[in-house]
């Protein structure tokens, strides 16, 4: 049990873990003598290539105020700064923000929250497909040994070929739209999501299944009504596992086919050096990712009042 | 204790020879003739089992015991039917067991209770099962939670009761199918010793009024005395029968009871059974040979 002081710690603590890391990206990017590799030129000088707001190497920068100096020539001036593909904090927030609420620089391109929800579409289509084939599927193969045995080493043997492996046969089959990238989300997640589920189901306790055949539980209600109800604790978290997996197979697979999506705005502001823009979108599905398995949790101890294994995390 | 002037276990007083009468009056619930079990491991064929014979009257109460490793869980199990046995019957009022059914109710050691149904909806399961109504199933456990005083309980989890309460439920549950008989496997194994005398005491009160028969597993040989009308001796490598010990230890049984001549008779008699001469031990306990060092001060000794 958790008294209070420990509850506050413990909060206290997760924060900092996300504390820390900014800190440290804050130091890097605020206080000039760390790291700053760059000099961004505020005063070209003499010097006929600098411009104002240009990132030059430090020591080429140096080499130049020396040959100015030597040329006695008017001698340029610039400040510390970060190469252009780690921004600032402060400006990632912004785009955070901008991302939403301006229109996008280039004619055509998707705003951040239409990359993502289209991404988040095809998350949710191909978990689903994932989940009513595969969850029955290792049910069944952890329930019944010789179900497991005629179906596990082939699984076992698929889910070693790369899923991104597929994606000229998916687009060839699926067309170039969203088919392909819900195929792939499939392929990466069900030959896991079969073994898993299986290994699940055969870590209920034997004497449960034993005590409801003694009442005359039979067939198909001993998978129903024990079984499944028996497992659904553990199987809920095995979701949400999976769940994260599918997420890591979202940027390859939009990126089969026409690109789409949230990577389809990553890359296309990262080819405009927009890094600001490319970061606030990579955090943005880990804010998704994370948001959703909190929610996830909370809601799981709702759904399983009886589940002592939470009562620890 | 002087166990010279103890008399024999085998001498029943008046009263007690009566019952016994009486109980072999009664129709057999239960016969086992011949029954074997052998199953294959990785050491080699194992025979578990071996020509088992005996049989059950109605509401008799017979505890089975044993070294361990003597199949006395093995034997319970294919009773319920959760395992084959190789030779042998098994007949259940007359016909042959194939598979678990209600007619049987089992009683685990472990903790064999629906963690996700409540105390009511466990006690609900079997009825259901078997085709009752919600409604009926539901005044059925009712009154079966009534009988073993958890009425109070009927909407926790069972991770919310203690261990004696969750083996009362696991009773209450397999009694509300009412079964011919009630097999019982080591079930208050895992609680403390006065959980455990409670539990016993409880366990005949059931058993004196409800119309079922009790087959009870225990390696705890008070237990086993206190309980039982018969005894059903086992012994190890393979399993046979060893001995049927009729206990002379008169009803209605009371904790008081420990102390009696009866009592310690039987008891003396199915120690000499179960813990005969001290055998040499296998030998991988013989390869555990504790060299004991000293780490403290000579003077400070504890004895």
């Amino acid at each position: 049990m958790l008294t209070g002081t420990d509850e506050r710690k413990r909060v206290l603590l997760a924060v900092g873990s996300f504390l820390l890391p900014l800190f440290v990206w804050c130091l890097v990017s605020y206080v000039p003598f760390i790291w700053h590799p760059k000099v961004e030129v505020t005063v070209p000088g003499g010097i006929d290539y600098f411009q104002v707001g240009m990132l030059v190497d430090k020591p080429q920068f140096d080499d130049e105020v020396a040959y100015a100096r030597e040329q006695n020539l008017a001698l340029p001036a610039g400040k510390p700064a970060n190469p252009i593909y780690l921004p600032a904090p402060h400006e990632v927030a912004q785009a955070f923000y901008t991302g939403f609420t301006k229109m996008p620089v280039q004619k055509d391109a998707p705003w951040l929250h239409e990359s993502l929800w289209h991404s988040i579409q095809i998350i949710f289509w191909g978990f689903l497909i994932s989940s009513i084939i595969g969850v029955p599927l290792g049910i069944l193969a952890g329930t019944y040994a010789s179900f497991g045995r005629l179906t596990e080493p082939f699984i076992e043997f698929f889910r070693y070929l790369p899923a991104p492996a597929f994606g000229a046969l998916a687009v060839a089959v699926l067309g170039i739209y969203d088919g392909p990238k819900i195929a792939i989300i499939v392929i990466g997640t069900l030959f896991q999501q079969v073994l898993i589920v299986a290994n699940t189901t055969r870590k209920l306790e034997v004497t449960i299944v034993e005590a409801a055949r003694t009442l005359g539980t039979r067939g198909v209600k001993l998978l129903t009504k024990v079984v499944v109800p028996g497992i659904l604790p553990d199987l809920y978290r095995d979701q949400r596992i999976l769940l994260g997996w599918a997420w890591t197979y979202l940027i390859v697979a939009e990126l089969i086919g026409t690109s789409s999506g949230i990577t389809f705005y990553i890359t296309q502001q990262a080819r405009y050096q927009n890094f600001d823009n490319v970061y606030a979108a990579i955090m943005i599905i880990g804010i998704i990712g994370f948001g959703t398995d909190l929610i996830l949790a909370r809601f799981g101890r709702r759904l399983f009042p009886w589940d002592r294994s939470q009562d620890r995390r | 204790m002087n166990d010279q002037n103890l008399p024999s276990y085998l001498d029943q007083s008046e009263a007690v020879r009566a019952r016994f009468d009486r109980i072999n009056q009664r129709e057999t619930i239960l016969e086992v003739r011949g029954l074997g079990k052998r199953y294959r491991s990785p050491q080699g064929e194992t025979e578990a089992l071996r020509g088992i014979d005996f049989s059950v009257r109605r509401r008799e109460f017979v505890c089975v015991i044993g070294p361990s490793g003597c199949g006395k869980s093995t034997l319970i199990r294919i009773l319920a039917g959760l395992e084959d046995h190789t030779s042998g019957d098994v007949l259940l009022d007359g016909k042959p067991v194939t598979g678990p059914g209600q007619d049987r109710g089992m009683v685990f050691q472990g903790y064999s209770l629906f963690p996700w149904l409540t105390v009511k909806k466990n006690v609900m399961f079997g009825p259901q099962m078997n085709g009752r109504s919600h409604d009926e199933a539901e005044r059925d456990a009712r009154t079966w939670l009534e009988l073993v005083g958890l009425d109070k309980f009927a909407d926790a989890y069972p991770h919310q009761l203690s261990g004696g309460m969750r083996q009362r439920v696991a009773i209450a549950r397999a009694l509300v199918n009412q079964p011919r008989i009630l097999l019982m496997d080591e079930p208050f194994g895992a609680l403390d010793a006065q959980t455990r005398s409670k539990m016993q005491s409880h366990l005949i009160d059931i058993w004196k009024n409800i119309d079922v028969t009790v087959l009870f597993i225990t390696h705890d040989l008070d237990e086993a005395i206190y309980l039982a009308d018969r005894i059903l001796v086992l012994k190890a490598h393979p399993g046979e029968v060893q001995e049927v010990i009729e206990v002379s230890v008169p009803r209605p049984r009371s904790p008081g009871q420990f102390n009696s001549s009866e009592f310690r008779a039987t008891k003396a008699r199915l120690e000499e059974l179960i813990h005969p001469a001290p055998e040499p031990l296998p030998e991988d306990e013989q390869a555990v040979k504790p060299h004991m060092i000293r780490f403290t001060d000579v003077h400070d000794n504890v004895e």
